[in-house]
């Protein structure tokens, strides 16, 4: 903003020497990468010492020249000088593309305009780069947790899963990178495998609005934002530390990143974060450490006309799960639910043992683009994913260190997309992308296979336009069409099988009988539909009303179709069915926008209908050698979720300011006319922000989340008879606890070392007050309470 | 003509990593090892009269099948016995075998419901000297009627005063309703 000031004064001071000559040179100058204005470039005439600035639409214009020809220089702050040879011989019009970067190391367009075109009809949530970095020791569900509509899944304190307006695991896509995340993410305890530290930027599309990347995100798309690479001669990075009381927990993460004037680019960032057991308010919640190890790295060149990068990450991701929350049947989790303090509660440890998950999840990116003249652009990427998952149980005798579950998910993806600006006013885009997907799991882990060994072939075809109609409507509309096959091979008890009724229905899937088990063939086709249909509206300069359909289908996920047994970490049967169609959501959704003054605000009402959603609920209770356990079956109903998200901020003074959020969603199963399980509670942030720029910007904020008991919830309470009291209990695995509120406060400052080293240095406590509680979304919330005080310390040094 | 070479060369790769992933074999049977499918105990009197044989089963994880083979005799001192197995593998596996070997880490409870007539007492022990409960005594006394219950706990507290304060987790449970005349 000062250099742009600073240009306009500049063009007000220039002095015209006009001459005899009366050709005139206009045009408009524009970022090549996205075709966006370049206000305040410079375009000097240097022979005739005659400049001009390009005004707010991009436009510039020199009078006065003579017939010959001139050599012009353009300059714009944020990119380097480029030369052009034009030759005048009347009027002439030349439209001059300069390469526009982000000033990534200060971190200048860090905003929501600059992740740009997702979707420009539905509201969309960013998270800085800044804001990520506090979160630099946690996962990327706590850093997207502090977004309204946003809450999230969480198994313990580590397995943290976004949803998205009440929606969560296989109806949530994240784009990683431009790569769609494979990793098991149908698991409710299976965590996103990714390093908020490797992100330039988080996105969420609260909807399946962006259907270039996927048509079956029923909840919303989560969009990792790679980095933005400068054109010129440049060497930075940056190192960031993180020490947190509560559970003693260290983090140390780095990245350094090369570029050139010519275009190439190279990135490499890593991670280290290591934690032991962490704290309720009153205990230790044994076995709740972490381990944490990632890489990545980025090479590409950037040209004018075409470029190609190359991405690699490593991640990997060891988690303890409450020791107190393995368990047997439901005497057992009588015994656990009654009891006051988690039944095992031991000294900390940093050792991660049974129960735990290791994870490790590779990510290979290729991309490559070329600009077609006076058609657009045409990229081509493949990617290759692979996601090992190891679970491991409390086991005895000679399977004591083996894990009950070993899944390796490979998927390979291409994408050909073309992107065409047809005009000012309309940009089309459109594209094809084909993955092929094979799951293995491991025989030797000596424990039935719940999820079995398939290969998935999909295919998908998209375009989606928006046309500017004039100043004030925007019109996007968006299409997709997705063809899946899926053929695995399962094994399932032949009682099952009969059972089930899968005898008569597929009695062409059988391969082989065993003396318990059969060996079947499931091969199932799905072909989706999804799309968009949005309209926005400027009015009165600073408002803005959107509005957006998205039609999502969703083919159901392994877990859905083939679970059969016993889901251990959730201590209950699980089954699946393969007669299952895909789910279809239908989401309307508005949103107004508008700042008057230091006031802004937005307020987000939202429904979606979604026909034959798959719901997983308890039918029955079944008395095996273990004991009794609860059954809970997959079962398709129709669901419709109706919300609100409300942001809005206040600035008192240059000083102080406040944040409020408030959401809310109730979400029903409308066949049975009953509340869904797990639906969010209304919950409110409220921030109050002292900011001083001119003192080492010096930050304070303190910051109250008040999160409402959820009133509504099915009813899923079962009895069991105990021989040692010789009583019917109640295992009470369906009231939500109590409303609860928590105090978080924050400090940080900024201070420069010298002139390309800046130190920040930040301190903070979550949960102040140590207050105990317990999360509805919370799946072991009736073995432990919640986590207690943390206090941290955060240094990062920018170079 | 370097721009050209990049797609050829990332058009290349794609298609070296597609065509590497083939793997058409079917997967292995799993014959769970781990599993116990059976819980025999078997109740020999002193007196030479008929042995009593309780079983719990579940081969295929669909619900267990609950056997009595027969009434027990009042005031009579029997001598248990429990044998795990599993069946799901072909001969069955002695499960009872590895839970003596990691008798520190288990311990099985005998539950008398009331009205039930059934002393019991540990035969077998652990290496600290704490109950491990695989062999045990039940004397029984007047004619009655009620549950006997039958729990292994993995990884319980030890030593403990009974299964209200052992915590660990629930291997074994089965309920058997047993007759004294």
């Amino acid at each position: 903003m000062r250099l742009y000031i600073f240009c306009m004064l500049f063009m007000y001071s220039m002095l015209c020497f006009c001459q005899q000559c009366n050709y005139t040179l206009s045009g408009t100058v524009t970022d090549l990468h996205d075709d966006s204005i370049l206000i305040g470039a410079t375009i000097t005439v240097l022979d005739e010492e005659k400049s001009t600035l390009a005004d707010f639409d991009g436009k510039y214009s020199i009078s006065g020249l003579c017939a010959k020809t001139y050599s012009i220089e353009v300059l714009h702050p944020s990119c380097d000088v480029r030369y052009f040879t034009i030759k005048i011989s009347g009027n002439v019009t030349a439209n001059f593309q300069l390469e526009h970067h982000i000033e990534q190391l200060n971190e200048v367009i860090i905003n929501g305009k600059a992740y740009g075109d997702n979707s420009k009809t539905l509201s969309q949530k960013t998270i800085t780069n800044s804001t990520l970095e506090t979160y630099s020791n946690s996962s990327l569900g706590d850093a997207l947790n502090t977004l309204s509509g946003i809450s999230s899944l969480n198994t313990g304190n580590n397995i943290v899963k976004p949803i998205i307006n009440g929606l969560h695991s296989s109806r949530i896509v994240i784009i990683n990178n431009g790569v769609r995340m494979e990793d098991q993410e149908w698991g409710e305890e299976h965590a996103p495998n990714i390093d908020v530290n490797a992100a330039g930027g988080l996105t969420i599309i609260k909807g399946a609005a962006a259907v270039q990347y996927s048509g079956d995100a029923v909840g919303g798309i989560i969009v990792v934002e790679p980095l933005k690479y400068q054109v010129k001669d440049s060497l930075y990075g940056k190192t960031l530390t993180t020490i947190s009381s509560n559970g003693r927990g260290t983090s140390l993460t780095s990245q350094l990143i090369k570029t050139t004037k010519s275009g190439w680019y190279g990135n490499v960032q890593g991670l280290l974060k290591h934690s032991g057991d962490f704290n309720a308010p009153n205990y230790i919640l044994s076995n709740t450490g972490v381990l944490q190890q990632s890489f990545s790295t980025v090479i590409g060149l950037n040209k004018y006309k075409y470029g190609i990068d190359g991405y690699y990450s490593y991640f990997k991701n060891e988690i303890g799960i409450l020791r107190a929350s393995h368990l047997g049947g439901a005497e057992d989790q009588v015994r656990a639910i009654n009891s006051v303090v988690p039944l095992i509660v031991e000294d900390y440890t940093y050792a991660i043992d049974a129960p735990k998950q290791d994870i490790v999840h590779h990510l290979a990116r290729i991309k490559a683009f070329s600009k077609i003249k006076g058609l657009g652009k045409l990229s081509l990427q493949y990617d290759f994913q692979n996601n090992d998952r190891l679970e491991f149980d409390i086991r005895r005798g000679d399977d004591k260190d083996d894990p009950s579950l070993d899944l390796e998910l490979k998927s390979h993806t291409i994408l050909l997309d073309f992107d065409a600006k047809i005009s000012d006013s309309l940009n089309f885009k459109t594209g094809v992308s084909a993955k092929y997907q094979n799951n293995f799991a491991d025989p030797s882990t000596g424990v039935r296979r719940l999820i079995p060994d398939y290969d998935e072939y999909n295919f998908g075809v998209y375009a989606v336009a928006d046309y500017q109609i004039n100043d004030k409507w925007l019109l996007e509309l968006g299409g997709r069409f997705d063809y899946s096959f899926i053929d695995a091979y399962k094994f399932y008890y032949s009682t099952f099988w009969q059972s089930r009724g899968y005898d008569d229905l597929y009695p062409d899937f059988v391969v082989e009988k065993y003396n318990t088990q059969v060996l079947t063939n499931p091969k199932f086709t799905y072909n989706n539909l999804s799309a968009t249909f949005g309209a926005a509206y400027n009015f009165k300069e600073s408002y803005k009303l959107l509005f957006n359909y998205s039609l999502a289908s969703r083919a159901p996920n392994p877990s859905e179709l083939f679970s059969d047994g016993l889901h251990q970490s959730a201590s209950r049967i699980e089954i699946g069915d393969l007669q299952f169609q895909s789910e279809i959501g239908n989401k309307f959704s508005a949103t107004l926008q508008g700042n008057k003054g230091d006031f802004s605000f937005s307020v987000n009402p939202y429904i979606n209908l979604i026909k034959d959603f798959i719901v997983n609920e308890p039918t029955s209770v079944l008395t095996t050698i273990r004991g009794n356990f609860q059954v809970w079956e997959y079962r398709q109903t129709n669901a419709q979720l109706l919300g609100a998200d409300i942001d809005a901020s206040y600035n008192f003074s240059d000083n102080f300011s406040f944040k409020h959020q408030f959401s809310i969603v109730k979400g029903y199963d409308v066949l049975k006319d009953e509340p869904l399980i797990s639906m969010p509670p209304v919950n409110t942030k409220n921030e109050l922000i002292y900011q001083n720029i001119g003192f080492n910007n010096l930050k304070f904020s303190i910051e109250s989340n008040y999160v409402f008991r959820q009133n509504e919830f099915p009813d899923n309470n079962f009895e069991v008879y105990l021989a040692e009291t010789e009583t019917t209990e109640d295992v009470d695995v369906s009231t939500p606890p109590d409303a609860y509120h928590l105090i978080n406060i924050k400090a940080s400052m900024d201070f420069n070392i010298n002139k390309i080293s800046k130190l920040s240095i930040a301190i903070g406590t979550t949960n102040l007050f140590n207050t105990s509680y317990r999360n509805y979304l919370n799946r072991l919330r009736y073995y432990a309470d919640d986590l207690g005080r943390n206090t941290f310390l955060n240094i990062k040094i920018n170079y | 003509m370097k721009q050209v070479n990049l797609f050829k060369a990332a058009i290349f790769t794609l298609f070296v990593g597609l065509t590497s992933c083939s793997d058409d074999d079917t997967p292995e049977l799993i014959n769970e090892e781990e599993v116990i499918t059976t819980l025999t105990v078997t109740l020999t009197p002193d007196d030479g009269s008929a042995t009593v044989i309780l079983q719990s089963q579940d081969l295929d994880g669909t619900g267990a099948d609950i056997t009595v083979s027969g009434v027990l005799l009042a005031n009579t001192n029997y001598s248990g016995s429990i044998v795990l197995l599993n069946e799901t593998v072909s001969p069955a596996e002695d499960i009872t075998l590895e839970v003596i070997e990691e008798a520190e880490e288990h311990q099985f409870f005998y539950t008398v419901g009331s009205g039930l007539n059934i002393t019991t007492s540990y035969d077998n022990f652990d290496s600290n000297d704490n109950p491990l409960g695989t062999e045990f005594t039940a004397v029984t006394g007047e004619a009655s009627n009620g549950t006997l219950t039958f729990t292994l706990r993995h990884e319980p507290t030890k030593p403990n005063t009974g299964i209200s304060d052992a915590g660990g987790e629930t291997d074994i449970l089965a309920s058997f309703n047993v007759v004294v005349q």
